[in-house]
């Protein structure tokens, strides 16, 4: 193997924060090489000075052992280096061919003018999309008819274009279903194959050790180390990131005796998305709703809530309670955490406290007057039980790490005494350590009487909170397990019934 | 640290954008300009489109826009006017001419919030309707022989001061409150911010809406009802044009046409920049021709420092 990228001794600080400091490592040609670390650990800085959006304030960047110097992301391009952010750089308007020659379109002259030359641009999108597998693809379908998978895919294929040796990818899966998370990586092992390298940025440890060969782990700003995938087993890269050795991603499950008290029933629950759903949550459990995405338990969990329309019954506490609208759930003591909280869960422009007082402005106030001094206490008690960090609860909450604004979302339900919480995918996007603390905040409410519904692809996740665990496939419930004697296959096994018929 | 001076720019620069004006004329013309009457008059010729900018400001903190406020105020002088004229009583003159303004208002926001039509283009509709009616309803004629208690709203004073300038200042401090203070405020920043997330917390949307135009449109009555007094006669076009000074105004102090952002001290800087340009410009015998692209090259100017600014900031 040789050395491809080095880079050496590189720091960056924004106004007086120090985001990395004295990163050292090296990658080798050919190798798929993932860079792990909790938020703010200063990976995707790091990517960005490599990628040449960012500049260094110190330390060298060797490219096949000659010095680099990229002052924009075009240097870094034409030296064969392309980033892939999360947000993708394409033109919804636009064809999959017209998106991957964007800027460097193929023209024929025509009386010494240059007109586009489709037809070429068609052929040569197709061979690269060949060449890499993306056979799935085509090239004359609109960006914006394109699921989130192709998309990224046509972003890979745009990047090859240009001949790129080194491909860096920013949380590629992070909303991939898990077929199409598979998909990825048997193209990333084909691009391997084929020489190319790929920086990998995953806050999934298990994608890590299928796919990586090599794994870089950065804490603070600094690297901690560089290890090889099949030298190191995840709780090591855990305690690495962390900082410190924690047992295990999820804390231990309190133990206690959950009531036969019912307290919501659905019956016949029914929408475009679903059918025919029925099921109960007792006092103080936490019930498990797994599937993959796109099977309907992101809309059940939104139904409840009074977010969409559906047909069927709703017993709280066993009276018929009707949903039509948030305020119904809301007055009904039934909240949701949502799975997009920028979407559904924030006001990205506004602060800390105004977010955290927004559904709970009629417990502050008296005559439609705000109490500031009520609101402040409400927030304060709020964000230390839930231990978010923030400068100040006048911060703009776009200025928050993930796991921080979670903890708002959370928060503000909080106030009001949950009967029932509707997790949403709740600890998607944030680090391990905001994750811990979410997963004990569960069964602290839990603990307190809460029933919370918990809607998760992560079936780990799942299979260690969950006192029960429904699984969905195509909109209906297609099975239940008792996560005490069920694995990670049983619910597989259940998610993708109905799909191959 | 973003977080501060992203906010500190956008908040406070205006000031500084005021205050710069202000220098540069009191230098230009220290006799005429830098006077306290003169300011007096500044704030009395700023008060009608303060007013329609306070109104205006709730409407562009919902991420929508209210183009009809200056038909409204045109139709709302005329009608007070009208009333008070014929009936010989200005209670009632003020009262139609409050409820029109309010009323037109609630239109544009059922019209915006049910018939989900984008704000632009309902107030666009609505502004070319409301045109219309003022000219139906006066048949293109003034209206003349007000009674001298109508005058007294634009012309008269309490304890030296201008009754327009209380009027605007009264205005801006209830809103001030209400912005600030109040659950309705917060909803209004709320639904600006992000509408899914709004509703999704319990707000109800569609009367944040409708409330907003409701009250652009009180506001723009109040505009008008003072127009009309100041000029002693209703003058059918006397609202257009009126509204693109109230977004200037907004737009100047800081306000994200976005929606979800903004303050209410901005605003009326805003109005003043606007009210001062234009004083100042006059006193120096400037053509009213050029006066009006030196204007839209100041508001041009001031908008683009306070986004360099913030791009500065956050670097």
């Amino acid at each position: 193997m040789t050395e491809i990228l080095k880079i050496n001794n590189i720091c960056k600080s924004f106004s007086g924060v120090t985001v990395l400091k004295n990163i050292n490592f090296s990658i080798q040609k050919g190798e798929l090489h993932a860079i792990v670390g909790e938020n703010g650990a200063g990976k995707s800085t790091l990517m960005k000075i490599i990628a040449g959006e960012l500049e260094p304030d110190d330390g060298k960047i060797y490219l096949n052992g000659t010095e680099v110097k990229f002052h924009s992301p075009i240097d870094a391009i034409r030296a064969g280096i392309s980033l892939i952010h999360q947000e993708f750089s394409l033109v919804p308007q636009l064809t999959v061919y017209e998106n991957i020659f964007l800027g460097r379109e193929i023209s024929k002259k025509f009386l010494k003018i240059n007109f586009i030359d489709k037809k070429a641009m068609k052929k040569a999108a197709l061979e690269v999309l060949k060449t890499f597998g993306m056979l799935n693809i085509s090239v004359d379908s609109k960006v914006k008819n394109l699921s989130v998978a192709d998309k990224q895919l046509t972003e890979i294929a745009k990047a090859l274009s240009t001949n790129s040796s080194i491909l860096i990818m920013d949380e590629p899966t992070a909303a991939l279903t898990l077929r199409e998370t598979e998909l990825l990586f048997s193209i990333l092992k084909n691009l391997k194959a084929q020489g190319v390298t790929i920086i990998f940025i995953s806050h999934r440890l298990e994608e890590i050790f299928e796919i990586a060969d090599v794994v870089t782990v950065l804490r603070n700003g600094e690297l901690v180390g560089t290890k090889k995938i099949d030298e190191i087993t995840m709780e090591e890269v855990v305690s690495m990131m962390v900082g410190k050795s924690m047992k295990s991603r999820f804390p231990e499950k309190p133990i206690r005796a959950i009531s036969d008290e019912k307290v919501l029933e659905v019956k016949n629950l029914s929408s475009d998305a679903f059918k025919n759903v029925n099921f109960v949550l007792h006092k103080g459990e936490i019930l498990g709703i797994a599937g993959l995405v796109g099977c309907g338990n992101m809309q059940v969990g939104e139904s409840i809530f009074g977010l969409r329309d559906f047909d069927g019954e709703i017993y709280l506490e066993g009276k018929r309670v009707d949903i039509s609208k948030p305020t119904d759930a809301i007055k009904a003591g039934i909240f949701l955490v949502p799975e997009d909280r920028h979407d559904l869960g924030l006001v990205l422009q506004r602060s800390v406290k105004e977010n955290h007082a927004l559904p709970n402005l009629d417990l502050f106030s008296e005559f439609g007057f705000v109490s500031q001094k009520e609101e402040k206490q409400s927030v304060r008690a709020s964000i230390s039980y839930l231990n978010t960090k923030v400068s100040s609860i006048n911060q703009r909450v776009d200025n928050l790490s993930g796991g921080n604004q979670q903890k708002i979302v959370l928060g503000k339900w909080l106030v009001r005494s949950p009967k029932i919480l509707i997790l949403d995918e709740p600890t998607r996007g944030i680090d391990i350590g905001a994750k811990y603390e979410i997963y004990k905040f569960m069964y602290d409410q839990a603990l307190k009487g809460v029933s919370i519904i918990l809607i998760s692809s992560e079936l780990a996740e799942v299979l260690s909170l969950s006192d029960r665990i429904l699984v969905m496939s195509e909109g209906r419930i297609t099975g239940e397990l008792d996560p005490k004697n069920a694995s990670q296959e049983d619910i597989l096994k259940f998610a993708v019934k109905g799909k191959e018929s | 640290m973003n977080a501060l001076s992203n906010g500190f720019i956008r908040k406070y620069g205006v000031i500084f954008g005021l205050v710069g004006i202000i220098i540069f004329f009191a230098i230009e013309s220290p006799n005429y300009f830098f006077t306290p009457s003169n300011f007096i008059l500044i704030s009395k010729q700023s008060s009608i489109n303060i007013l329609l900018a306070l109104g205006q400001m709730f409407v562009i903190l919902t991420a929508g826009i209210d183009l009809s406020d200056g038909a409204i105020a045109g139709l709302v002088g005329a009608v007070a006017a009208g009333v008070t004229v014929t009936t010989g009583n200005l209670f009632l003159g003020l009262i139609a001419g409050l409820g029109v303004g309010i009323g037109f208002g609630i239109v544009n926001g059922i019209i915006v919030a049910f018939a989900k039509v984008p704000a632009f283009i309902a107030t666009l509709a609505t502004m070319s309707a409301i045109t219309g009616i003022t000219l139906i309803y006066t048949q293109g004629e003034p209206i003349w022989n007000l009674p001298s208690s109508f005058d007294f709203i634009g012309q008269g004073s309490l304890f030296d001061i201008p009754f327009s300038i209380i009027l605007m200042a009264l205005s801006f401090v209830v809103v001030w409150i209400i912005l600030e203070r109040t659950k309705y405020g917060r909803h209004v920043y709320a639904v600006g911010g992000n509408i899914k997330a709004s509703r999704a917390a319990g707000v109800k949307i569609s009367s944040v809406l409708i409330s907003v135009y409701a009250i652009s449109g009180l506001l723009a009555a109040i505009g008008g009802i003072i127009l009309a007094s100041r000029l002693g006669t209703a003058e059918p076009t006397a609202g257009s044009g009126y509204e693109l000074d109230a977004i200037a105004a907004v737009v100047l102090g800081g306000t994200s046409l976005f929606g979800g952002e903004g303050w209410v001290v901005g605003t009326i800087i805003g109005g003043y920049i606007i009210a001062v340009l234009n004083n100042g410009m006059t006193i120096m015998n400037i053509s009213a021709y050029y006066q009006e692209v030196v204007k839209g090259l100041v508001i041009l100017l001031a908008v683009m420092l306070t986004s360099f600014g913030k791009k500065y900031w956050n670097e």
